[in-house]
């Protein structure tokens, strides 16, 4: 059993000089055999796999990363937690991870930070304040908690954001999601692989999936620079590159892999007490606890795998942060980097079973998947082990893009990148 | 960032330019014939290549005319253009 974190664990560590914490996960090389194997070692994946020993009694795991576990878009995004989605299927996906948000560090006993600082989004025009008063309907009819404020509230809410009539966007109003806010995404990473990896699950680092062999229409095992793992069932939980892992198995998905950029300034005392999000003049930014301003970019227009992106998109969303914000005019931005995200057509994911049986794909979140990272493994993990999905899942299965019935956020409630 | 060189217009920023996704994509010739499952691959499912691909961009801020790439998505790099109804050269 692994050594609980708390303030006596702390106090005698210290008497040591903190030289002799416990590693938080194992190291293995991976078994010949595995009951499920979770490829991708991102929040996602490893939540699946928590909540696989946890709820379902799978003990031999495996989750195999290509490079260092947390490093892909969980290490790379803003890390805002928000569930004020539009449609049912959405709300109901995105506020069961938000439950789950709020009792996460207990749980794990580790403290992913998160903070329930309120997300606001923001209205520019009349379409605008239109859309997110349903919105804010919408949200309040599934139990979401939502409120709308006009400009006068917003401005009290948060005092730097420039209210003035005469900006080329001007603020005509804003939603706010109090239960929502941000969390410390490395943590959420960590957390998941200690808590997985307590339980027996093997977290093998270092280890790219080459091959999906197959026997007939099932699974059969897995090829990886780690030589062969047998396996009878698979969840893919790769993002960017799930398009890949598909073609191996022979499938096609409704993908395309994006460039996504973010960006930080240099610390400042606290300044922003919330997160803002700004749809229409694409522009969202908070302030982390080291005093940072996270501010998150669009994406680029074509498929690229690079984890770069364009300097012109960053120009236009600091554009629209100094219009929104004077006040940051000569902050300087510490560091800039990509993410490649996986988007799908109607910019909600997939947490789905395929045609072949004992694989299972958990992709297509595209900008926004980090908030989902708990409801999303708890979900998947659900779907793995019993072979079908969960009611909160059910939505967004594959067949979706056959039967037409698609959950569309686009331009809804995910930003319209 | 990286330069496109528009066949009609010579070397530009990509800026100037807009992408058209996936090219050689044909459009069903019998729409009515089409299954659903049939409908679905044409619309949705793509191949989402990491490397070579063959992809279609206008240039909107110049001659606004189509053409095709030859792109390396995991660089970015444009190994040659060629025109719209030609085929890749490999």
């Amino acid at each position: 059993m692994k050594n609980k974190y708390s303030i006596f664990a702390l106090i005698k560590n210290s008497l040591s000089y903190h030289e002799n914490w416990q590693r938080a996960w194992r190291d293995p090389e991976p078994k010949s055999q595995y009951d499920a194997v979770i490829v991708g070692g991102g929040g996602h994946g490893l939540a699946t796999a928590y909540y696989l020993a946890k709820e379902h009694n799978l003990k031999n795991i495996a989750v195999l990363e290509k490079g260092w576990i947390g490093g892909g878009n969980t290490g790379r995004n803003t890390t805002i937690i928000r569930s004020n989605y539009l449609w049912d299927a959405s709300a109901g996906l995105y506020d069961h991870a938000l439950k789950i948000w709020e009792n996460l560090s207990q749980e794990l006993n580790y403290n992913v930070m998160f903070s329930q600082r309120g997300v606001m989004n923001l209205a520019h025009n009349q379409h605008d304040v239109r859309e997110l008063k349903r919105r804010t309907h919408a949200n309040r009819l599934n139990g979401i908690d939502c409120e709308w404020l006009d400009v006068e509230q917003v401005k009290k809410f948060c005092p730097i954001i420039n209210c003035s009539p005469n900006i080329r966007y001007p603020v005509m109003g804003s939603t706010l999601q109090r239960r929502a806010g941000t969390a410390r995404h490395d943590a959420v990473a960590w957390g998941y692989a200690r808590g997985a990896d307590a339980m027996g699950v093997d977290i093998i680092q270092n280890c790219e999936v080459k091959e999906i062999r197959r026997k007939g229409d099932s699974v059969e095992g897995i090829e990886t620079t780690k030589g062969f793992i047998k396996t009878q069932k698979i969840g893919v939980v790769a993002a960017g590159h799930s398009s890949l892992i598909a073609n191996m198995a022979g499938l096609r998905l409704p993908l395309e892999s994006k460039p996504l950029q973010a960006l930080v300034s240099e610390p400042i005392k606290p300044i922003i007490n919330t997160v803002v999000m700004s749809n229409a003049v694409h522009a969202y930014v908070s302030q982390s606890d080291k005093g940072e301003l996270v501010i998150g970019a669009g994406t680029d227009s074509y498929i690229s795998y690079t984890q770069k992106g364009t300097h012109e998109i960053i120009e236009g969303t600091l554009k629209a942060i100094l219009e929104l914000y004077p006040i940051f005019s000569r902050l300087r931005m510490l560091r800039q980097w990509g993410g490649v995200v996986d988007i799908c057509p109607d910019a909600s994911p997939l947490i789905t079973k395929t045609s072949i049986k004992g694989l299972y794909f958990n992709c297509g979140w595209g900008t926004g998947g980090f908030k989902a990272t708990p409801g999303s493994g708890h979900l998947f993990a659900h779907t793995i082990a019993k072979d079908e999905p969960h009611t909160l899942n059910a939505a967004f299965n594959i067949n979706r893009f056959v039967s037409g019935d698609l959950v569309d956020e686009h331009g809804a409630a995910a930003v319209a990148h | 960032m990286f330069i496109i060189k528009c066949p009609y217009c010579g070397e530009r920023d990509h800026s100037e330019f807009s992408y058209g996704g996936e090219a050689h994509l044909i459009r069903p010739k019998q729409p009515t014939e089409l299954s659903d499952d049939q409908w679905a691959e044409y619309l949705f499912m793509r191949k989402n290549i990491k490397g070579l691909q063959y992809e279609r961009w206008n240039h909107s801020h110049g001659c606004r005319r189509w053409f095709n790439a030859a792109r390396d998505t995991s660089n970015d790099k444009i190994h040659y253009v060629y025109k719209i109804g030609e085929k890749p050269t490999k």
